[in-house]
């Protein structure tokens, strides 16, 4: 490595872009989406200078001005000083508003260059810019963009190259926004524009009227075409697979390795009735490559697909409004729902996003709802296939339980902590066609993310299930625990190897409990503690850098109480 | 000319900004975002039971939570 790596930051405000133009300087993959907000952490990657120097190029999290950057985080705030470059990309459709981060950050006197970006939507809103005069007023180079195509990356990586440092004096808020006022009335022109369809399909769902019908219709067909890839996934694909050509062989394999012994029971499992079960057989090869191919994937996949077209659409921040009032009475505001949301899919981003959220309060509140009651999709698909057999009503009865518990939990905390909900204050971004190119290549990103990051902790699990059985520490923790679970839950003792599974991986730790030929009723029980108990390791560790390690605890006090009393009440009720 | 807080304006009625009347938190955080004194302000829409109101600012769309809009004097034509 050279020490004369340079270090470029991309800045800007949120959702103008700057993820969209990292990925092209640098080609790294990273999540694009048309709501403010997408980018929480930093993303590195690199970029060529010239002939023999390559820049690190970062992807900063979008702020409007840097007093954010610079009081929440200190990592964040010497970052930006700490910069070579600085790309300062802006959405050449709200210049204005756009400006005043440019102008603080023009006094850093770090070498700049602007990029308008979002070029393209310029026409159709009536919207003319003079580049060179833009470039004149602002006394650093400027170019136009579209993060999209991917026209003017090539001037701007020209640009980057040749960019020097000046020095701008420090000026005071009131003079800013008086400078930025000069600076629009000459470099920019605003002809009066017409609606465009999106625009008309705008004014209907922010409708007071029509919009929270609409947001129930979209999330009720949302629901309904992720279930029915799932399904058709599953039955078309993945279960045929498994049944015609993956089945033959693992009982070759199962023969050949005399059922009985230790190497067949690690790698196909126990026979059950003298049978391979792919949900229940515990093998490496059996369940621990059905779990996350054919049980969870297929749901993964579709979950994704659609969760993209919601995100690139820019309906997120319009469902947020929508159910804010709502999510008051929750100790949150509406906004709180794109973590959850996210959280739905793999709770580990999800709790990455609480840090769209004020206060610490309201972290809290979500963190602890997030992980009592927004189970992940992992742990959904297998409780839909495990639960499922037994009657689509009791996968309705879990989710119907967690439901209540997220209103009831979520009641509870507004009331007893102290503090108010805080209020929304949040932009929303024009509606974009999603691009079919643009979805699927992020849902790849997100399925090779599963493929290559839980793949491997689901045989892990697997394995570690076996050993557990082996070497007797099921029946020991079994004994150690009976009093709680079959005294209090009422299931039967062994299912303590699936609660302790589930803190490696949620649905590993249902698979757990196909063996075990619980009743229906033990079933939903497992099932919901197995949601509600603790989230998962990978979960924990994001959640307790979030909030803090205090806060953490206290929330896993909730939690543990939370399954304890739950359990019991189903136990009784059921 | 009549001032009037941000929250009684109609669908579709416009304003300019005449002050925020809270903290320096809430009228630097407005201010970010574009709100500020003497800024044109087009009331989107609002919700039911207090909800939070949409509004246009340039040629962009914020919500802003009910209590935070009450802060907001506006000055109708
Ligand atoms: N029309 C148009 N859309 C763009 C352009 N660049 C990005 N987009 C879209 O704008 C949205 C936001 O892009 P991102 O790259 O996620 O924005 P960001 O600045 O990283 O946003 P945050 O991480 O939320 O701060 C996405 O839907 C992109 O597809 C562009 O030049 N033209
Ligand atoms: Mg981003």
């Amino acid at each position: 490595m050279t020490e004369s790596r340079k270090k470029i930051l991309l800045i800007g405000n949120p959702n103008v872009g700057k993820s969209a133009i990292f990925s092209r300087l640098t080609g790294a993959r990273v999540t694009i989406s048309n709501y403010p907000g997408t980018t929480v952490g930093f993303s590195q990657g690199f970029m060529k200078l010239g002939a023999e120097s390559a820049g690190t190029v970062i992807d900063v999290p979008g702020v409007y001005n840097l007093q954010p950057l610079c009081r929440a985080d200190d990592v964040a705030c010497n970052m930006v000083t700490d910069g070579d470059i600085i790309v300062n990309v802006i959405d050449a459709t709200n210049l204005e508003r756009n400006l005043f981060l440019t102008l603080e950050l023009r006094e850093k006197n770090i070498p700049m260059v602007v990029v308008l970006n979002m070029w393209d939507e310029t026409r159709h809103k009536g919207i003319e810019i003079d580049l060179e005069k833009l470039e004149e007023e602002l006394g650093v180079p400027v170019v136009s963009t579209c993060g999209i195509t991917g026209v003017g990356i090539k001037e701007l990586i020209e640009k980057i190259r040749m960019v020097k440092g000046k020095e701008f004096p420090v000026t005071d808020r009131d003079k800013k926004w008086e400078e930025i006022g000069r600076i629009s009335q000459t470099a920019q022109v605003l002809h009066y524009h017409h609606h465009t369809f999106l625009e008309r399909v705008e004014d209907i769902s922010t409708n007071p009227v029509w919009g929270l019908p609409i947001a129930a219709l979209v999330v009720v067909l949302s629901f309904n075409v992720i279930r029915f890839i799932g399904e058709g996934l599953i039955g078309y694909v993945c279960d045929p697979f498994f049944e015609k050509l993956w089945l033959p062989v693992m009982e070759k394999l199962s023969s050949f390795l005399s059922p009985g012994s230790l190497l067949h029971d690690v790698i196909v499992g126990k026979l059950i009735d003298g049978q391979i079960d792919f949900f229940a057989s515990f093998g490496l090869l059996t369940t621990g490559i059905y779990v996350p191919f054919a049980a969870v994937l297929p749901y993964m996949i579709s979950f994704y697909l659609v969760l993209g077209f919601m995100e690139d659409s820019g309906y997120l921040p319009r469902l947020a409004t929508q159910v804010d009032n709502l999510m008051h009475h929750l100790g949150l505001h509406g906004y709180a729902i794109v973590p959850m949301i996210l959280g739905l899919g793999c709770n580990v981003p999800g709790a990455m996003a609480l840090r769209l959220l004020e206060n610490r309060r309201e972290k809290f509140i979500a963190a602890t709802l997030m992980a009592v009651c927004v189970p992940c999709m992992a742990q959904i698909a297998m409780i839909v296939g495990l639960v499922g057999e037994r009657g689509g009503g009791y996968v309705a009865l879990i989710f119907g339980i967690l439901f209540l518990l997220l209103i009831v939990k979520g009641t509870l905390m507004n009331r007893l902590m102290k503090g108010n909900s805080p209020e929304i204050l949040w932009e929303i971004p024009p509606y974009r066609m999603p691009q079919f190119q643009a979805v699927l290549k992020k849902l790849w990103m997100r399925i090779s993310g599963f493929l290559t990051e839980a793949v491997p902790f689901v045989l892990l699990g697997v394995l570690i299930v076996n050993f557990m059985y082996m070497l007797g520490i099921v029946a020991y923790l079994s004994r150690l625990f009976a009093p709680l679970l079959s005294g209090l839950w009422g299931l039967p003792s062994e299912t303590i190897s699936a609660m302790i599974m589930g803190f490696l991986r949620k649905d590993v730790a249902v698979g757990m409990l196909a063996p075990l030929d619980l009743t229906t009723k033990q079933l939903v029980i497992a099932c919901t503690i197995l949601a509600i108990y603790f989230p998962c390791i990978a979960t924990f560790i994001v959640m307790v850098r979030e909030l803090g390690i205090r806060d953490m605890l206290r929330s896993a006090v909730i939690m543990i109480f939370t399954a304890v009393s739950v359990g019991a009440i189903l136990n009784i009720l059921l | 000319m009549e001032e009037t807080k941000l929250t009684n304006l109609k669908a579709g009625q416009t304003a300019v900004v005449k002050e925020i009347r809270g903290g320096e938190g809430v009228s630097h955080r407005l201010s970010s975002l574009g709100i500020r004194p003497g800024k044109e302000i087009t009331h989107v829409s609002s919700h039911f039971w207090r909800g939070p109101v949409t509004v246009r600012i340039g040629r962009a769309k914020v919500a802003i939570g009910y209590g935070m809009a009450q802060k907001i004097v506006v000055e109708v034509k």
